[in-house]
């Protein structure tokens, strides 16, 4: 499969499911584990552009396409808008939900550039936030819709692009 | 941590193959599609084959077509394609109220109608949806095909007229002019299981009397629609009072359990009311009227 553009090729057990695949196998560890039910949405991975929850795939199944981790949001040391957004408002706290919600708004915002609040709160609905809650998750999912190249098109604040190193890696 | 016990893996590279392969790895082998009901109950060890057969790649299997009098879902059709469909919205707008509801929007992403129907968990909507609309489901073995009515598709939780060596190809749905149809369901929360959830299809006569009904409940413990409280629709003009009479009976005919989605009582006065939400907003969009 293709992760974060790398082409990988692991001999791996048939009932290995991608998120310990990305984890174990591949040390990307960006990608969490969390209810290993489907439910909480930690382990929201992109296969194809589409967030699906890693826990409930098997790695085999994902031979041949193309997934995305938060390690791959960020283009060239810059971070993507959404992670840019997510620090500017504040939409994380312990970060354990933070990069499945991320690649979820980051899916949402390419199919759908100018989502209204119920649209994102509609997206991330299958995944569970329990510090911040979801108010300040969608408001950093607004600021990537209204920064679509993040700080260095921003008017406002006049910064300079956030870069990897002066900002968080999940 | 939930790891499912050892078994083999195989893609199947079309439908003849996926048939093939059935037959090789015998009784024990299972056909694989979005997994989202699957992998968990073998995480749990409820199931455990030792051989998946895995169909994602099978194209052939992904469609929505629409073609004379009806409606041609394939197996491998996504919740999230079946939910953006403009022919499922138009002509069944059942199916899009109840893809609404069904588990969350990335679950939607991977699960199967063919998934859905095949797992045949007793909470499942599409197979309410299904019988309620009195859909056929096409099923593909090494003899060839056969067709099965809706009614006779589902044997039993986690039973269907699928056998071991056979696979669910498509569903085909009949659509009739002046028709409506709509789902509504109570959950505790985004992604889980109905408490209880109710479908309901019409076919207006001419002189907007009903001509054909049909009333399904989930989670309820009822197999198949409600002919009793159908009885009652046929022949009348859509009118409130109607609408209580049928869903008085169906939540009188239904069998709820206590657990920890509710107690009995409660779950029975869901079957009543939202019997006559399904009831009122199908009868209305039959009528052609907007959206209430």
């Amino acid at each position: 499969m293709t992760v974060n553009g790398d082409k990988v090729t692991r001999e791996i057990e048939p009932r290995v499911l991608l998120v310990h695949f990305i984890r174990e196998n591949l040390g990307l560890t960006g990608t969490h584990w969390g209810c290993d039910t489907s439910n909480c949405g930690t382990c929201v991975v992109l296969m194809d552009g589409q967030p699906v929850k890693s826990c409930t795939v098997l790695a085999a199944m994902a031979d041949g396409h193309d997934i995305r981790t938060v390690e791959g949001l960020a283009v060239g040391g810059t971070l993507d808008p959404v992670q840019q957004g997510f620090m500017e408002e504040h939409g994380l706290q312990c970060g354990f939900c933070t990069p499945g919600m991320m690649l979820t708004a980051r899916a949402l915002l390419d199919r759908n550039p100018h989502p209204d609040d119920a649209e994102i709160r509609q997206a991330i609905s299958g995944q569970i936030c329990r510090c911040t809650g979801y108010a300040t998750i969608v408001r950093s999912v607004q600021w990537a819709a209204a920064h679509p190249l993040g700080t260095d098109a921003a008017t406002d604040d006049g910064g300079a692009g956030a870069t990897i190193e002066e900002g968080v890696t999940a | 941590m939930q790891i499912p016990a050892p078994f083999d893996y195989e893609r199947a590279s079309d439908v003849a193959n996926a048939l093939v392969l059935l037959e090789r790895h015998g009784p024990e082998s299972r056909i694989i599609a979005g997994g989202h009901s699957l992998l968990p109950m073998m995480k749990l060890r409820l199931a455990r084959p030792e051989w998946l057969i895995d169909i994602n790649d099978l194209a052939e299997l992904d469609f929505i077509r629409r073609e004379g009098d009806q409606l041609r879902i394939g197996a491998l059709t996504r919740h999230t394609t079946l939910l953006e469909s403009a022919d499922v919205a138009e002509l069944f707008p059942i199916i899009r109220d109840a893809e609404q509801v069904i588990a969350d929007p990335v679950v939607r992403n991977r699960g199967t109608i063919g998934g859905s129907l095949c797992q045949a968990d007793p909470a499942e909507d599409l197979s309410t949806v299904c019988d309620v609309l009195r859909a056929q489901a096409v099923i593909r073995g090494p003899d060839g095909e056969r067709i099965v009515a809706m009614s006779d598709f589902h044997r039993g939780p986690y039973e269907t007229a699928v056998a071991q060596n056979e696979l669910l190809y498509e569903i085909r749905f009949t659509i009739h002019p002046r028709s409506g149809s709509a789902y509504e369901k109570v959950e505790r929360r985004v992604g889980d299981w109905a408490v209880v959830a109710a479908g309901a299809a019409v076919g207006l006569s001419q002189d907007g009397t009903i001509e054909e009904a049909a009333i399904g409940l989930t989670a309820v413990g009822l197999d198949g629609t409600v002919p009793e409280a159908e009885a009652t629709l046929r022949g009348r003009q859509p009118h409130e009072d109607l609408f209580i009479e049928a869903a008085r009976i169906a939540a009188a005919v239904c069998h709820p359990v206590d657990d920890q989605r509710g107690p009995v009582d409660y779950k029975r006065h869901l079957a009543d009311e939202l019997t006559r939400r399904v009831l009122r907003r199908a009868c209305a969009r039959a009528a052609g009227a907007q959206e209430g």
